[in-house]
């Protein structure tokens, strides 16, 4: 069979003839994610790098435009799979905004309180991988017992480890299981306990200052020219959070601290996600104090839909319940841009509704993508080995940034 | 307040502007995005540009939108530019001149609708491959479409 690459890369002549061209990915064990670079090499040092994503294209927004609105929300869980509910939640409040709905209060704080909780387990995840990368395999364990622990707790209230279509438009699927919350605590006070020794182990370990402080150093500017957003920006010392800057869900309410870097190298970024973390505690338990009472979806039958126990014995739900899932909902025409603070930055639904059933277009602002843009200024200079810290602190998340 | 000074500064470089759910929307001819865009960055903060993509209008005559979203990080607002284009001639001039991002995010409208970005000399496939045929995200590209990089394997007839 002939051989076709799917890729092209510009680098496929080097300048000097003593350099090498270098392919790494786009299955590579140490990159969590399906990316290939092809960097040029002079000795140890990187001269060139071509990044190609894509490997992990499903279509997302083609798919979308021949779904119903509620169909599209397991979709959505595959974007950032590390942090399902941030998403889920973006992907509704820009169809609630064009709907016009004004979902419940605890509603609002649940989502907020969850889209914490996820971000918990998403930057979790994202030092454990990169430390694990550098070879702290001790850390690694530590942090995915932790995520584990997550992962159970929210299988137990959604009912899936990591896709948990938890959403719905309007509301949420379910309220929370009895003894929800208090397991919540158990786990956040597990979570301090482990993030303490992870600090131990890490904050002033020779070995991990070596390869991450001043690997991957980007200014402000650089920044915000290249298109980062979330911690990657922050960690460059720009204190910009949609959660303070354009508040959505339960933020305003709540008192909380946007920590930020001073260099925006790899150490800079580990530790603004570190702090992050505390911050995300307090406010899960800011929103559990204040978790006020209440339904947790709107009552509005164009939208939700009816209980099974009136499904089963009324002819009116019955037809309810047929429409919403045959026709869908009714979304009245125009255009939305709703972005959510994901862990990895912003994440943003531009949304076109034609008044039918399902989108007309729909778009994804993924931070991933937007940072993979400007990954090679991150790695030209640097070692060869310094690509996978610096590109495992960046968190490239292959369902997000590939759609 | 910045929405207002931009329809009142930038009145000339824009035809319609409107407002959608709190963001200022600017709709503008392709030759003006240039100068807007430059003016938006430099005056009014707009140093974050966020997005590129396109909408496809089949019936429509010019087809297609080319939507931008920027942020302004010291404001904290968000705007949005449509520029109209037509099948027969979809270009619009390139941002890789004000904003590194635009590189990426460009490669993928140029792939996904077909757009071009005149003066951005690296269109490659990005979340696509190299050698793929038509623009997967206009309306006349069937969903169910195929078109494999490597044949699908033959369904072995006999044995196992």
């Amino acid at each position: 069979m002939e051989y076709k690459s799917p890729v092209r890369s510009y680098l496929e002549e080097t300048a000097d003839p003593n350099n090498v061209l270098v392919n790494l990915g786009p299955s590579h064990p140490a990159t969590h994610g399906t990316i290939q670079i092809i960097a040029e090499l002079d000795g140890e040092t990187v001269k060139k790098a071509d990044i190609h994503c894509g490997y992990l294209h499903r279509g997302f927004e083609k798919e979308a435009e021949h779904h119903t609105y509620h169909k599209i929300i397991p979709y959505t869980d595959r974007l950032n799979y590390c942090s399902s509910l941030n998403n889920n939640f973006a992907y509704a409040e820009a169809v609630e905004k064009l709907l016009g709905i004004e979902i419940t209060p605890r509603c609002k704080w649940l989502r907020t309180l969850l889209s914490e909780y996820n971000r918990v387990a998403d930057h979790v995840t994202c030092i454990a991988a990169t430390v694990m990368e550098m070879g702290a395999m001790t850390a690694f364990l530590y942090l995915m017992t932790i995520r584990d622990y997550i992962f159970e707790h929210l299988n137990h209230l959604t009912g899936a480890r990591l896709t948990y279509s938890y959403v719905r438009i309007g509301g949420l699927s379910r309220d929370l299981p009895e003894g929800w919350l208090e397991r919540l605590e158990e786990i956040l006070q597990f979570h301090e306990r482990y993030i303490n020794r992870i600090h131990g182990l890490l904050d002033r370990n020779r070995i991990f200052i070596d390869r991450t402080r001043n690997v991957g150093v980007m200014t402000p500017e650089h920044a915000l020219n290249w298109g980062y957003t979330g911690p990657i920006l922050r960690s460059t010392g720009i204190p910009i959070d949609l959660r303070k800057d354009s508040p959505y869900l339960a933020y305003p309410e709540l008192d909380f601290e946007v920590p930020v870097g001073i260099k925006g190298d790899n150490y800079d970024r580990y530790y603004v996600r570190m702090r992050e973390m505390d911050e995300s505690l307090s406010m899960i338990r800011q929103c559990v104090k204040n978790l006020p009472k209440g339904p947790v979806s709107v009552v509005d039958s164009r939208v939700v839909l009816p209980e099974k126990s009136r499904v089963y014995t009324q002819t009116e739900a019955v037809i309810n319940h047929f429409k919403l899932i045959i026709d869908g909902i009714k979304v009245p025409a125009g255009e939305v841009y709703s972005a959510h603070e994901a862990p990895n930055g912003e994440l943003g639904f531009y949304l076109v509704s034609d008044g039918s059933g399902h989108p007309y277009k729909m778009h994804v602002r993924s931070p991933s993508f937007a940072h993979m843009g400007g990954m090679h200024t991150l790695l030209e200079g640097y070692q060869v080995a310094d690509i996978i810290a610096t590109f495992g602190s960046m968190n490239m998340i292959g369902g997000e940034c590939d759609r | 307040m910045i929405y207002q000074k931009i329809t009142n500064n930038l009145k000339d470089l824009f035809d319609r502007s409107h407002d959608s759910h709190g963001m200022l929307v600017l709709e503008l001819s392709p030759e003006k995005v240039l100068p807007l865009v430059t003016r938006l960055k430099e005056e009014f903060g707009f140093d974050l540009f966020l997005d590129v993509t396109a909408v496809d209008y089949p019936e429509r005559e010019p087809r297609f939108d080319v939507v931008y979203h920027f942020y302004s990080s010291n404001q904290n607002k968000r705007i949005r530019l449509k520029v109209q284009v037509p099948e027969t001639e979809p270009v619009v001039p390139t941002l890789t001149g004000l904003y590194g991002s635009a590189r990426y995010l460009e490669r993928e409208t140029h792939e996904m609708y077909g757009i071009r970005f005149n003066g951005n000399d690296d269109l490659r496939p990005i979340l696509l491959y190299e050698g793929f045929v038509g623009h997967p995200l206009r309306k006349d590209y069937p969903i169910d479409m195929e078109q494999p990089i490597v044949e699908y394997r033959k369904q072995v007839e006999s044995g196992i």
